[in-house]
């Protein structure tokens, strides 16, 4: 299954342009995992491995049009039946792709449909923002949260992980706004800047970017040059 | 051309390790070349002790190694796969029944050694 689907993304390669240059380049990707990376000079680093195959451009928004400039990318390969016929028609004149994530840019001159991005646009050294959805945590207490300090385990406390006060009495009467408290936490969109690229490796579509990046293994990720 | 997660994890990890190393085993005794920088210059040192524990596997493979300098007890971890770990050769297997010989660091002197395995 795997030589099949890689002969075709081969031939398709060739026919598609790159797209213009950016002022900071960007690629959207798919968080594989971590291991450890030896440098030139002995020392270890964590790393992140990102599978990003190259990435084409959907759409192409215009202020006059839009109201904003932004080129629309996507990635992924889509078995049949996997998209609807509503996003088959939206992507009628592109390859199919799985996800599609716009991003806004100053100018989109130059841009069309079916031009590609890859991680040539990336060398080892560049520094980069990583952007992700981080790892869902549920609703949780005051402590995990914000880091609040627990009571008293025993002698009867009844207030081991719990939130002190939360205000005064009859005056003011009310909370104060943005008072902390339990909630969800995670599965909040989490930029991580300036990691570096230990390697990109444009024939399999790989980048390995020294440190942690947020969300979950096959999470898409987007990384943009600092 | 795109990996599966699987297979590009495992050949990044894959091309950084070394493919000559010895099988190394708690309670041997081995030699370690380590690159050592000083100032700008680079030279080779070599640190002979116990293997107490290996840790990890594949690339993260770490081996803790344990020697009596000058009547004192150094414990050095070495990352095997690290390209400052020059060379690491086994001179001695020693017959370990556990798989880590802390045990080791409360001995001094021939108590502190392991029978030799019978191969």
């Amino acid at each position: 299954m795997t030589d099949e689907t890689q002969e075709k993304g081969a031939a398709e390669a060739p026919e598609r342009a790159n797209a213009p240059d950016m002022a900071r380049p960007l690629i959207l990707g798919r968080k594989l995992g971590m291991l450890q990376h030896f440098k030139a000079d002995g020392s270890v680093v964590a790393a992140t491995v990102i599978a990003a195959e190259p990435n084409v451009v959907t759409y192409v928004r215009t202020r006059e049009r839009d109201g904003y400039a932004a080129v629309q990318l996507g990635f992924g390969r889509v078995r049949d039946g996997e998209i609807t016929k509503a996003e088959r028609g939206h992507l009628k004149d592109v390859p199919a792709v799985r996800h599609l994530r716009e991003v806004r840019l100053e100018s989109t001159d130059g841009f069309a449909p079916g031009q590609v991005v890859s991680v040539e646009r990336f060398a080892p050294g560049d520094k980069v923002h990583v952007t992700g959805m981080s790892k869902g945590k549920g609703f949780q207490g005051p402590v995990h949260l914000h880091h609040f300090h627990t009571g008293p385990r025993s002698h009867g406390s009844d207030h081991y992980r719990r939130q002190g006060s939360v205000g005064s009495g009859t005056t003011p009467g009310r909370l104060l706004k943005g008072l902390r408290m339990a909630a969800h936490q995670g599965s909040d969109r989490v930029t991580v800047k300036n990691l570096e690229i230990l390697k990109a490796d444009a024939d399999r579509a790989v980048l390995v970017i020294a440190g942690a990046v947020p969300g979950a293994r096959n999470g898409i990720v987007m990384v943009r040059k600092a | 051309m795109t990996l599966t997660m699987d297979d590009a994890l495992r050949q990044l990890a894959q091309e950084q390790m070394k493919t000559d190393l010895p099988e190394i085993r708690p309670g041997d005794t081995v030699r370690v070349s380590v690159r050592v920088i000083e100032g700008n210059r680079e030279r080779l040192q070599n640190y002979e002790g116990t293997v107490l524990r290996v840790r990890g596997g594949g690339l993260d493979e770490q081996v803790t190694v344990r020697r009596v300098a000058s009547g004192v007890g150094v414990e050095r971890t070495f990352m095997l796969h690290s390209p400052r770990v020059e060379k690491i050769e086994v001179t001695r297997h020693g017959h370990a029944r556990r798989a880590a010989l802390y045990f080791l660091r409360e001995r001094v002197g021939k108590a502190a050694t392991l029978r030799e395995k019978r191969r």
